[in-house]
């Protein structure tokens, strides 16, 4: 199994991020992933649905790469949604490009982890703030898996935090184009948010 | 007359065959000219006494190179090194002169002697120092600033010196008159008629006169010459400034380099700059040539010969005492690595005010005339072994520290190049405020005098100059530009800038402003690598403003117009194609017209076209779906 990966990277201050710029980076120098900035490709926000509707044919695997912005995306990526995914190409009886994809998205977030539950301070965890993109995933044929979600994100430069995170983004790109999933585990840990990792199946190929 | 065209083709042709082949062979121009300069001379014996007197002459190259260093340097910045000058140039002149006239004293010179050897060896040579450190692009460099700090302060330590000499005048050397007759460095000052005093005051006076000349006087004479349009004035007010500045200093008794030094400083801030820097130039490169090739041919291997060995070890025992020195002051200064050792081994030779120096004291008694011709070959062969050094610096020291430094940069964010900006009329302001305010190092240049005096009073700095001439370009720096915006209203300059800089310098990206689409077609085909017609956009602009009035939604129309430029740019190639094939009388081809026709037809098409189902539009927005869609979903995860 050998997976094209294209990383859709969304961050409209590129220049003060810490961490999403090291893991795009990191990403961009692998070659089986096409990492695209999308605020570079469109500045002025007019997207080429064409150009992009072929990206994701060529490509077995969607990365949304984005720091939490108000618990969604930054605007671009609905933006990318709201024109990419057209009826009879992503959805409707004729859609069927995206299917059996798998789409992942890898996020940062400001708050600590302990936040993101009902009795923190933002109430919801991460993947059921995320989970328009999950449905989105559901209707277009993709096959989600839980977030890949970086916690604490405006300290994590200070410490060891983003050098252990940046160590799993090179070991998840290597799972996503290699590994197969095991979606029986994936089912049963359905809502569940720390078990990405656990995912893949080790080095086997079917 | 005969005479003179002889020797000066033998010059230029020892020049011109020698440099080349040393730059070549990686050795640098300097080298080349002083190896010129030993085969017309003691090899071939085709020059012989005269290299002295013009010696004398070249000697202004250094002149004009302080004139043009001054100019580089801003008296803000100027103000800023004066701790480095005190205290790298200070110490370095001050030690180095104690520790060789204690060396002197050693041989059993006499203490007045030894001081005047100390402070003829403390010198190092500005010519050869700033020549080699232009040519490899390590003027900027932490070494190379600092190395320039010591050559200003020895520049500036050389009037104290001339003044001091005299008082070490031994009497057992009463002048000889032959010794005086071939130095004309002392003999018409006015300082000599004057008492102390009066010769103190008027070093001073005459300062404030090149100040006031620099700041006030300097400017309206260049904007009247300028006015005048004649290429040939403005080089003659040029070095009228220059020769009339070193002229007053020498009537004093100041060095004349310090006294072009100073007036370059003051109109390092005019608008004529580049101007004069792209003026003076040849004639600083010509003559500083010149003047290493006498320093060859100076060099008499008779005496060398004679007294190989005594020679050989005062070579080696100078540079080794001045690079021992400079190590310490390095090291003092926190001065490291690369930067520490090209500070040592650029400075550790003796330099041409050495030679000023030797002839001076002579006159002055204070030398004895037999050891003279020694010391005079000791800073020749310490000047023709610089060039050695830097290669030394090149090939042995940067190495071992290259890999190092590459890796601690890895992590910056990458350094960005500076900017030309020919043009300064209303489309290259708007442009080079844009860059300047994002912190873009600009160059502004404009062939129009009255244009660059209103853009300077409103805060723009920028420069008078035709950017259209090769020389202008390069005293603006393109050889370190990253990119050049033309915007000269000029539109045949415009093709012929961008065909210069496309064929000279590759490596600048080319951002051209068109009149119209001809024009633009045009910069396309002469090279430029970005072309934006100067009324496409505001007419774009005008357009939307004009259907937002009429009442259609803004956001509407504002996917009419990316759609109008989406078309426009979608046919651009095959526009520029079509016209490239047109012939050379009638501007636009017919097929060029039936392709505009068929632009015509694709605008409307795009702006009337809404999203529908099937997509046709090259410019799609968001539609909603047919009505009926939601039949036909089902729920993906049952299915799997």
């Amino acid at each position: 199994m050998s997976r094209k990966i294209l990383l859709l990277m969304a961050h409209p201050a590129i220049h003060r991020s810490t961490v999403n710029r090291s893991l795009f980076k990191l990403a961009d120098q692998v070659d089986y992933v096409t990492a695209i900035d999308l605020y570079a490709e469109y500045p002025d926000h007019h997207i080429d649905i064409d150009v992009e509707q072929q990206r994701l044919r060529d490509h077995d695997v969607v990365i949304f790469q984005f720091p939490m912005y108000w618990y969604s995306t930054p605007a671009i990526l609905k933006e990318w949604q709201d024109l990419v995914l057209e009826y009879g190409f992503a959805y409707g009886s004729e859609g069927k490009a995206l299917h059996d994809k798998l789409f992942i998205c890898a996020t940062s977030a400001g708050g600590s982890e302990d936040t993101y539950c009902a009795t923190g301070y933002n109430h919801f965890s991460v993947r059921a703030l995320l989970q328009p993109l999950e449905q989105m995933a559901s209707l277009t044929g993709m096959r989600y898996l839980p977030p890949f979600v970086l916690f604490d994100s405006r300290r994590a430069a200070d410490g060891e935090a983003l050098k252990t995170h940046q160590k799993r983004w090179r070991d998840l790109l290597v799972q996503l184009q290699q590994h197969d999933v095991d979606w029986s585990f994936a089912d049963q840990a359905k809502r569940s948010e720390n078990c990405l990792e656990q995912l893949f199946l080790r080095g086997e190929t079917p | 007359m005969t005479f003179y065209l002889v020797s000066a083709f033998l010059y230029l042709a020892a020049a011109v065959i020698m440099v080349p082949l040393a730059k070549r062979f990686g050795l640098g121009s300097v080298l080349g000219y002083l190896m010129a300069g030993i085969i017309i001379g003691p090899a071939l014996g085709l020059v012989g006494q005269e290299t002295n007197t013009i010696q004398h002459f070249a000697e202004f190259g250094v002149v004009m190179m302080l004139f043009l260093v001054g100019l580089e340097l801003e008296p803000r910045a100027l103000w800023k090194m004066r701790h480095k000058l005190l205290g790298l140039g200070g110490l370095q002149v001050v030690l180095t002169m104690i520790a060789i006239a204690g060396l002197a004293l050693a041989f059993g010179l006499a203490w007045q002697t030894s001081l005047a050897i100390g402070m003829i060896f403390s010198l190092s040579s500005t010519a050869i120092v700033l020549q080699t450190l232009s040519e490899k692009h390590l003027t900027n460099t932490e070494g190379g600033r600092n190395a320039f700090s010591v050559l200003l302060v020895q520049d500036i330590a050389v009037i104290p010196m001339l003044a001091l000499l005299p008082l070490l005048a031994l009497a057992q050397f009463t002048p000889d008159s032959s010794t005086l007759a071939s130095n004309g460095h002392h003999t018409q000052t006015l300082l000599e008629m004057l008492p102390p005093w009066a010769s103190a005051l008027a070093v001073l006076a005459s300062i404030i006169l090149v100040v006031v000349i620099g700041h006030f006087l300097a400017r309206p004479l260049f904007r009247m010459v300028a006015e005048a349009k004649l290429r040939e004035l403005f080089v003659a007010a040029a070095l009228l400034l220059v020769i009339g500045i070193a002229a007053l200093m020498s009537l004093v008794g100041v060095s004349p380099a310090l006294g072009t030094f100073l007036a370059g400083v003051m109109l390092a801030n005019s608008e004529f700059k580049h101007e004069l820097e792209s003026n003076i130039e040849p004639f600083k490169g010509l003559l500083l040539g010149l003047f290493f090739i006498t320093v060859g041919a100076g060099i008499n291997f008779v005496v060398l010969f004679e007294n190989a060995l005594l020679v050989t070890g005062l070579v080696l025992a100078v540079m080794i005492i001045k690079g021992v020195i400079l190590l310490g002051i390095a090291m003092a200064f926190k001065l490291k690595n690369v930067g520490g050792w090209l500070f040592v081994l650029s400075l550790a030779q003796a330099g041409e005010f050495g030679f000023v120096l030797i002839n001076f004291s002579v006159s002055q008694s204070v030398l004895p005339p037999d050891i003279v011709q020694i010391l005079l070959l000791v800073v020749a062969i310490t000047m023709f072994l610089t060039p050695l050094l830097f290669i030394a610096y090149d090939r042995i020291i940067v190495p071992r520290y290259q890999s190092k430094s590459e890796e601690a940069q890895s992590d910056n964010i990458e350094e960005r190049g500076k900017v030309i900006i020919a043009g300064i009329g209303r489309y290259g302001q708007i442009v080079n405020r844009m860059l300047t305010a994002s912190g873009v190092s600009t160059v502004v240049l404009d062939a129009r005098a009255s244009q660059v005096e209103t853009v300077r009073s409103v805060d723009i700095k920028s420069y008078f100059g035709d950017a259209t001439r090769p020389e202008m370009l390069h005293t603006a720096g393109i050889e370190e530009a990253q990119m050049i915006v033309i915007a000269v209203d000029d539109h045949h300059g415009a093709i012929e800038l961008t065909q210069h800089v496309k064929q000279f310098h590759p490596h600048v990206y080319i951002l051209a402003r068109a009149f119209d689409r001809g024009h633009g077609y045009q910069l396309r085909a002469a090279g430029a690598d970005s072309v934006v017609s100067e009324t496409f956009y505001s007419a774009l602009e005008t357009g939307s403003s004009a259907l937002k009035q009429l009442g259609f939604h803004p956001f509407r129309v504002e996917q009419k117009m990316h759609a109008y430029e989406h078309v426009e740019e979608a046919a651009s190639d095959e526009l520029y194609e079509a016209w490239k094939t047109g012939s050379e009388g009638e501007r636009y081809s017919s097929d060029f017209r039936q392709l505009f026709l068929k632009l015509e037809q694709a605008f409307k098409t795009a702006l009337q076209r809404e999203r529908h189902e099937k997509h046709l539009s090259e410019d799609r927005v968001w539609a909603p779906p047919p009505k009926r869609y939601t039949d036909e979903l089902k729920d993906n995860d049952q299915s799997q």
